[in-house]
């Protein structure tokens, strides 16, 4: 009975999770907008559960799990980039940069 | 959503640290409402409870708690913006004019197997029996995210 | 394969090309080793000659209807081509191996003595005798590929023979006018080939010549643009109209080369084609015309040439043209045996003359070099007398002459007036052949007169080589003077080849040819003509040779000649005749200068520097340059944009996968 909003607020919570991710330079903070998509895509799953069954939501457990350690993982690195530039702006991690 | 647009535009990383919190409990609620308490509580326990506590640990590790100037990228990123704002309201129109899914189980049917087996059994029986492989699987892959995170942070290999 | 010598066919052929690399080897190894490559290059001539004496005196014996054919390996085999390196021996090749085997010893031996002093010594007898391999393989091809390599193989060796002193930029441009102008001539034989293969489906000449009857039409277009092409060829070859201005100039090259080559055995390739296809050429009688044609006009025109020229060498070329030019009035009329004849005996008294002049020459440059003059050694009006000094030369050119000029009872007279006399009797049927024979009878007055005027300027009248010079001309050493002896006693009996019915003489030649030509015969008319016509025929010929050497004796007069450095220019139409009819000129404006425009300014600097060099080839660079400069915006190492075009990315793909 709710699905339909619920795909509603799910996209513009993706939408703006995208939007964060591109418009702002601090890593972290991108990184929390990538959680942000990934639990809208969550609210997708759980919300057609209802009608096509339960493997949304197991699906959903599933990309919390890999959330948990994507999440770790990036930390860890965000962390060591960290340490040799002293700074998590994007704008100085450009070490892939044409000479 | 109100949270969510907040989150995004906080200058303070800490502040959008607590508005995405703020963010997840909503969700949780709006997963009990579509009848998966289940998973509700999980969102609760480990997102919000794990995950954005790892968040906050970062963040005061490297002591970036303070508000710094806004790092908004300029004119490109407005334009950036509008773009997938427009998007958005496509998908939305979409949505909205497009019909029911055909596949669809008869109403109630869910309802029937969380009555069954209780809400736990519901997602825990096909985990362990159409989607095992994938449990298994998620399964090293945390153990593989615990080892890179910890070779990774430190300081001397 | 037939038990008798003429197995040995293929050692005249493989003799020569044995001279040529030993003799190539010590050119490049040892120049100087001047008598074994004497020995070697004359060496294997003789024996080549000696196959070929055997090789006739067995075919005498064996009569064969058809050819004999060896084959000896498979060299062309596709598909419906099955093509063998193959030799025919026929009566025709017979004929023509003994000329170029018998003339080619006798210009060898004389070039001995000729090239004595010249440091090339061993590189010209190499020439000299991969020449001979050429022409040899020329005229024992048994299928039209083969005779073709021959044909470009001899084409070759003229341009390295004439461009023999090549350091003098006039001999090299002469070698090259020589080898492009018989290109074209080659493209006509190459289209002949493609035609034919397609009309008979073979090239051998065998099997061309039985399908001939049935897979062409008599008188269809087919054939007649085949034996035109064929034809085409031959003028590039033998010097026809329109392409014979090479002839002339290749007169740079030494004098035993324009002997053997441009007189006795190269430009007469032409003929021996024609006769060899004679069926080709008696199935469209309109190229049998054009063949009769052009060769009597080219007699008349090269004739009225030889009257104004002054190098004693260029008189002889133009007047080889101008026989030439008999030999394919003879051919076209569809008499090969007359026009064969007539090739032996110009060889004979051709050579003669040649190597006679050369003589000439020699001794005028050995005068020459002692009073360190720089006279042309060449021009006729530097000479004059010399037959006080040169008693030997001076008779047996005048042997060759009165031959040249058709007086009996030399060979020339014979083989000119059976030429004469096909063509008149052919007119009977063809009025255009009277035509013919009208010209081919003016043209024999004019040979008879220029080659009198030759003779009186070289050798008779006043001296004019200046007192020093005079006091050391004498006659050439025996080594070049013995060939022309055997040469004059050629010239003077060749006739007995073929001496004509009129005169109850058996026809040799005539019947020895026969199955070589009954094909093409048996399509011609057979015009008889009365015995009185004959007679009368042969009396107007005796009159205008006569006519012609008294003319010249009394009109010329070789006192009034001044030496060339002081000789006064021509006027009107001496001028005319001087220059050639100025047809070099008229080349060069209508062909060569549109042709070097168009390579220089249009194929050159447009297309080859603009549209190639700058589009394609700079072009590529420079958009592989430009490819890479724009992808350098791409690679700016910030991460963040690197996401923006990932989602970007995205949504095209979805916007695809959902429309």
């Amino acid at each position: 009975m709710l699905t339909g909003p619920a795909l509603a607020i799910s996209a513009v919570l993706f939408t703006l999770g995208v939007t964060g991710v591109l418009l702002r330079r601090n890593a972290i903070v991108i990184f929390m907008c990538v959680e942000l998509m990934l639990n809208a895509v969550n609210l997708t799953f759980v919300a057609l559960a209802q009608g096509l069954g339960l493997g949304g939501q197991v699906f959903v457990f599933f990309v919390m799990a890999v959330a948990a350690a994507e999440a770790a993982v990036g930390l860890a690195i965000i962390l060591a980039v960290y340490r040799h530039k002293q700074s998590v702006s994007l704008q100085n991690m450009n070490l892939l940069k044409d000479g | 959503m109100g949270a969510g647009l907040l989150c995004i535009t906080r200058k303070s990383p800490v502040a959008s640290a607590l508005w995405l919190v703020v963010t997840l409990f909503s969700l949780a609620a709006l997963f009990v409402l579509l009848d998966a308490q289940f998973i509700a509580a999980l969102q609760v326990l480990v997102y919000a409870g794990a995950i954005m506590v790892l968040f906050l640990f970062v963040i005061m590790l490297l002591n970036l708690g303070r508000p710094g100037p806004s790092d908004i990228t300029g004119p490109w990123g407005l334009a950036l913006a509008v773009g997938l704002a427009v998007v958005l309201l496509v998908e939305l129109r979409v949505l909205w004019s497009a019909p029911a899914s055909a596949a669809q189980l008869p109403p109630g049917t869910v309802a029937a197997i969380q009555q069954q087996q209780g809400m736990v059994g519901a997602v825990a029986n096909p985990l362990f029996d159409a989607y095992l492989v994938p449990f298994e699987i998620a399964s090293v892959l945390l153990l593989a995210a615990i080892v890179g995170a910890v070779v990774l942070a430190k300081r001397k290999l | 394969m037939t038990g008798t010598a003429v197995d040995l066919i293929w050692l005249a052929p493989a003799l020569a090309l044995l001279g040529f690399l030993l003799n190539g080897t010590l050119a490049l190894t040892r120049p100087a080793a001047k008598t074994l490559v004497s020995v070697i290059g004359v060496g294997v001539l003789a024996g080549a000659f000696v196959v070929a004496v055997l090789v006739f005196r067995a075919l005498t014996g064996l009569h064969p209807d058809e050819p004999l054919i060896f084959r000896y390996w498979s060299w062309i085999p596709v598909g419906t081509l099955q093509l063998d390196f193959a030799f025919q021996v026929d009566q025709l090749s017979a004929v023509m191996l003994m000329v170029v085997t018998g003339v080619g010893s006798l210009i060898h031996l004389f070039s001995v003595g000729y090239m004595k002093d010249d440091p090339g010594y061993a590189r010209y007898f190499a020439y000299l005798n991969l020449f001979v391999f050429f022409m040899l393989v020329l005229v024992l091809g048994a299928s039209f590929p083969v005779m073709f390599v021959g044909w470009e193989g001899v084409g070759l060796c003229s341009y390295l023979l004439i461009g023999f002193w090549f350091s003098e930029a006039a001999n090299a441009n002469a070698g090259r006018k020589a080898f492009i102008m018989n290109r074209i001539g080659d493209f006509g034989f190459m289209i002949a080939m493609f035609m034919i293969f397609r009309a008979t489906g073979s090239l051998d000449f065998d099997t061309v010549f039985l399908h001939a009857p049935t897979a062409l039409v008599a008188r269809g277009s087919t054939v007649t643009a085949i034996t035109l092409f064929l034809f085409l060829g031959c003028t590039g070859k033998s010097a026809q109209i329109p392409l014979y201005t090479w002839l002339p100039d290749a007169m740079a090259g030494p004098t035993p080369v324009s002997a053997l080559i441009h007189a006795a055995t190269m430009v007469t390739a032409g003929v021996y084609l024609v006769a060899r296809c004679n069926l080709l050429f008696a199935m469209a009688p309109v190229s049998s015309a054009v063949v009769a044609g052009v060769g009597a006009v080219t007699a008349l025109f090269a004739a009225t040439i030889a009257l104004k020229q002054w190098d004693i060498k260029k008189v002889l070329a133009y007047s080889t043209i101008s026989q030439l030019g008999y030999m394919f009035l003879g051919v076209g009329t569809g008499a090969i045996s007359a026009g064969i004849f007539h090739l032996a005996t110009h060889a004979f008294f051709k050579a003669l003359l040649f190597l006679g002049s050369g003589s000439v020459i020699f001794a005028m440059h050995r005068a020459y070099h002692h009073t360190h003059a720089h006279d042309d050694a060449q021009d006729m009006r530097n000479m004059g007398g010399l037959a006080r000094h040169m008693p030997w030369t001076a008779t047996l050119m005048w042997i060759a002459t009165l031959a040249i000029a058709g007086v009996p009872p030399l060979a020339g007279f014979f083989s000119k007036d059976e030429i004469l006399t096909a063509a008149f009797a052919r007119g009977g049927a063809e009025p255009a052949w009277l035509v013919f024979w009208a010209l081919g009878l003016v043209a024999a007055l004019l040979t008879a007169f220029y080659m009198t005027r030759l003779m009186i300027y070289t050798f008779h009248g006043p001296n004019r080589s200046g007192e020093d010079a005079r006091a050391h001309l004498h006659e050439a050493p025996w080594i070049m003077t013995g060939p022309l002896v055997v040469l004059g006693v050629l010239s003077a009996a060749g006739g007995l080849l073929n001496v004509p019915k009129l005169y109850h003489g058996g026809a040799w030649l005539e019947h020895w040819l026969e199955p070589v030509g009954k094909a093409g015969a048996a399509l011609l008319p057979e015009p008889q003509l009365s015995t009185n016509t004959e007679w009368l025929l042969v009396a107007i010929a005796v009159a205008v040779a006569t006519v012609g050497i008294v003319g010249a004796w009394r009109l010329l007069k070789p006192e009034s000649l001044v030496p060339a450095s002081k000789a006064p220019e021509e006027r009107g139409f001496a001028r005319v005749l001087r220059n050639k009819w100025y047809v070099d000129e008229i080349y060069d404006a209508l062909i060569v200068r549109p042709l070097v425009w168009l390579s220089r300014e249009v194929l050159w600097k447009r297309i080859d520097q603009r549209v190639i060099d700058g589009g394609a080839v700079n072009g590529a660079a420079r958009g592989a340059r430009a490819l890479g400069w724009a992808n350098r915006w791409l690679q700016t190492g910030q991460v963040g944009m690197y996401v923006a075009i990932f989602v970007v990315g995205v949504l095209l793909l979805l916007w695809r996968a959902m429309s």
